[in-house]
């Protein structure tokens, strides 16, 4: 059994990572970078399996944000998907972001907030918003799967459109609890 | 303490790397690079970075990949992609062939005080490089090395590549592009043919 498989196990019925991945496809984003996490692992596989979309993983989260200024530079919309506990990693480089006016569309899972098991994440998860906010980066949140193509829209408008830096925070009640064996609550 | 590691001119070197460039992008790694490539002559396809440590070579791989018809060469110092080492094995598992890094190697923090850097006390980065990915690696010491990287540059299939080059140490008058980093990013654009929005 995969970590998909777990998660969806505790999951709502929605698939809302496919209604993430139909938005940004209509949106033209042809590059997207990761960092591995298990509450986009879906989301990741279906970049992956799209040879219209250059995707790349990444070895720490800042790479993603630099990577997306250049994919502008050239013409090509970037998205770049994390998770919380490596958002306080981007912060000196969203100044390129700010500075050069660039646009960022990022794609946060949240830790550390819901029925969370490991207390080692809850001071990034906590932080998270604000990291975000003190270097000027607009905070969306999506907390109902049924409003995934409307929340990451207005974010892709934001960011492509208004040459804004937007980070939408994807609730960790959407992912569901996080179960390491099948046996385990 | 002092570290010689090499005897290039990075002036003189940079010059030479974007003589007749003809459709070569080149992002420029903050501090004493982006003085180099901007003394070396202004240009529209030229990107400097006047912060962002650590990113250029990602900046360079964002756009290597939307551009894969044109060059793009970055240029860094070591203390730069010391910062960002992690990229080149993200730049390696895509293997763009269209991606040169030329790393201005001094050994030293050059900006900050002329601190031995991790690469004046010993780590190699075109061996590291290799060891990341990327197959096409050098180590230059000298104005023919120099000469055949320029050369190598316009074959889209050959990336991607990381040269070592070795640069003397020492001051080096400024020369200071923009650094409006909104017009950078526009007259970039708008080189390409991207229309201003």
């Amino acid at each position: 059994m995969d970590q998909i498989a777990v998660h969806q196990d505790s999951a709502t019925g929605s698939d809302w990572p496919v209604a993430i991945y139909r938005t940004l496809k209509s949106f033209g984003v042809a590059q997207v970078s990761y960092v591995p996490d298990a509450g986009h692992s879906k989301l990741i596989k279906l970049s992956h399996a799209d040879a219209d979309i250059k995707t790349t993983v990444l070895t720490t989260e800042e790479e993603g944000v630099a990577m997306a200024a250049g994919a502008w530079l050239g013409g090509d919309r970037a998205v770049l998907l994390m998770q919380s506990s490596g958002v306080g990693n981007c912060v000196n480089m969203l100044s390129l972001m700010a500075s050069c006016r660039f646009p960022l569309l990022t794609l946060v899972t949240m830790r550390g907030e819901w029925a969370e098991f490991n207390p080692w994440q809850i001071p990034m998860g906590r932080a998270t918003p604000q990291a975000f906010e003190i270097m000027g980066t607009t905070v969306l949140r999506l907390e109902n799967p049924d409003d995934a193509e409307e929340v990451i829209s207005a974010a892709a408008s934001l960011a492509y459109d208004g040459d804004q830096q937007v980070a939408v925070l994807i609730s960790q009640r959407m992912i569901g609890r996080k179960k390491w064996t099948k046996e385990t609550h | 303490m002092s570290i010689t590691l090499g005897t290039l001119d990075r002036r003189a070197a940079v010059k030479a790397l974007l003589a007749d460039r003809g459709d070569l992008l080149v992002i420029s790694g903050l501090g004493s690079s982006s003085y180099d490539v901007f003394d070396a002559g202004e240009h529209a396809g030229n990107f400097y970075l006047w912060g962002a440590m650590g990113g250029a070579a990602m900046v360079g791989l964002g756009l290597a990949l939307a551009q894969p018809k044109r060059p793009v060469l970055v240029v860094t110092g070591d203390g730069e992609q010391l910062m960002g080492i992690g990229s080149l094995l993200t730049t390696a598992t895509k293997q763009p062939g269209n991606l040169s890094i030329a790393v201005l190697d001094n050994g030293h923090f050059g900006e900050t005080g002329m601190q031995p850097s991790h690469s004046g006390l010993g780590a190699r980065l075109e061996v590291i490089a290799a060891g990341a990915g990327i197959g096409n690696v050098s180590d230059i010491a000298d104005m023919a090395g120099i000469e055949r990287f320029r050369n190598s540059l316009r074959d889209l299939g050959g990336g991607p590549r990381l040269a070592r080059i070795r640069i003397a140490a020492g001051e080096v008058e400024r020369a200071l592009p923009p650094r409006d980093g909104a017009y950078l990013k526009n007259r970039f654009r708008s080189h390409l043919g991207f229309k201003v929005s």
